[in-house]
């Protein structure tokens, strides 16, 4: 049995479709690319596949993938050159690894006082998603 | 801006009402999944959009065109294809392609050729030769070459197995964004219309029971589980669309319209096929049915 293969267009990155993420079609176009500048898997001047192969690709609303373009040029993280297409514009840098060794041990430090005062791995877990979800709320409500 | 706009449209067979009172705007751009089961009345809206037939009871519009009475100034300008796409089965399918270019004003033969090949669908090949899922996306090839502003579709992909439909969506976006088109698109497979779509009109015995954005209508739908001597309140704030109750506990399918401020209660995402299911099942009422079927018997 030979192993099906399809190339995939234009562009450095293929972009998926999950229908079982609970994710709208259009927040998982965001993220994919987002992930993908991130993990530099796309650099500054990569230009994206075009919204039509991307529609013609996952079978997906062309409007749906103009929506995700326009959101991440709104952002800074894209930019549409007319005639030619969308590019990267941006990098994404995350914390660098000294800094993440670092964050990684405070928040073992961390782990180990939720452990002593209670708390299981499911009740860290909806904590951290109720703390992160309020702070987003308040730097909102502050901006 | 709206392409196409029904105004209170009634069809009659005999004594039995296909689609009754059906006021609904398509607008322009979209691709609109409609959506209901059989005997909805979706075969009926798109054929008397089509001008297939003379309503019996109000009106439908497409670009400002009467379907009938304007026909040579709308039938240019719009698409259609159905379920068995009525292709001349003895006929190449390069023949086809020729026909279509004598009977069409704008006809773009090259693009439908091209497509053709890319999809590999030789034009020597004759129509009663090819695959059920060839035969629709020769019939969608050729109504895209019409190049229509509105097209059509009649369950085009109901007799297709889940690759030959996927094929056919692929091909039916690209050529959305090539051509800038608008979409009415029925179907009775749901889970093919979430990613595809981005209007939805869900249509029960000839009425619209849920229109709307499709992502903003799968964001604003949610299963709340809580106790049941809270429903009531729950009720002043969201729309209720489904209930489900066992001794202690409701399940809910409801439309967020506020705030859910009670922590007894969870919420969890709900997908397409759930939100069309409760409208669905939200308007069975088995007796308008029993009154069709004694309607059907008496004639």
């Amino acid at each position: 049995m030979t192993l099906a293969r399809s190339k995939t267009g234009t562009g450095a990155i293929t972009l998926r479709m999950d229908t079982t993420s609970g994710l709208t079609p259009y927040l998982q176009l965001v993220q994919q690319i987002t992930h993908a500048v991130r993990l530099g898997q796309l650099t500054v001047g990569d230009r994206l596949p075009t919204v039509r192969d991307v529609a013609a690709q996952l079978a997906i609303n062309p409007n749906t993938v103009l929506k995700a373009y326009r959101h991440l040029e709104m952002q800074g993280l894209l930019a549409s050159r007319p005639g030619t297409g969308v590019f990267v514009a941006k990098e994404l840098r995350g914390p660098s690894p000294q800094d993440q060794a670092a964050l990684r041990r405070a928040l073992l430090r961390w782990l180990s006082h939720a452990k002593e005062a209670g708390l299981d791995a499911e009740g860290v877990q909806a904590l951290f998603a109720d703390t992160i979800r309020q702070n987003a709320t308040d730097e909102a409500v502050a901006s | 801006m709206n392409v196409l706009e029904a105004r209170k449209l009634g069809m009659r067979y005999g004594r039995r009402w296909a689609l009754q009172d059906l006021t609904l705007d398509v607008p322009g751009g979209r691709i609109m999944a409609l959506v209901g089961p059989n005997g909805a009345g979706k075969t009926t809206f798109l054929q008397l959009a089509m001008g297939f037939a003379e309503p019996s009871a109000g009106t439908v519009v497409a670009f400002g065109l009467s379907p009938r009475r304007d026909a040579a100034a709308f039938l240019p300008k719009v698409g259609y294809a159905a379920q068995e796409p009525p292709l001349f089965r003895r006929f190449s399918v390069g023949e086809l392609l020729k026909m279509g270019s004598r009977l069409n004003r704008r006809w773009d033969g090259p693009l439908a050729a091209s497509r053709l090949r890319r999809l590999s669908i030789g034009l020597d090949l004759s129509v009663a030769s090819l695959s059920g899922g060839m035969r629709a996306q020769v019939a969608l090839v050729l109504a895209l070459a019409k190049m229509p502003d509105l097209l059509l579709l009649d369950e085009p992909m109901a007799s297709l197995d889940p690759l030959a439909r996927h094929e056919f969506m692929r091909l039916l976006m690209a050529a959305s964004a090539e051509q800038g088109l608008t979409v009415v698109l029925s179907s009775h497979i749901i889970g093919d219309l979430r990613a595809t779509c981005d209007y939805l009109v869900v249509l029960t015995r000839g009425r619209t029971q849920l229109v709307g954005d499709m992502d903003e209508i799968v964001g604003t739908h949610q299963r709340l589980v809580g106790p049941v001597d809270s429903i009531d309140a729950i009720g002043h704030v969201q729309e209720i669309v489904q209930v489900e109750l066992s001794e202690r506990q409701a399940s809910l399918l409801v439309r967020m319209r506020g705030p859910l401020l009670d922590p007894r209660w969870e919420r969890y995402p709900v997908d397409l096929d759930q939100i069309v299911l409760a409208y669905l099942s939200r308007n069975a009422s088995v007796s308008s049915f029993e009154t069709d079927l004694a309607a059907e018997a008496a004639s």
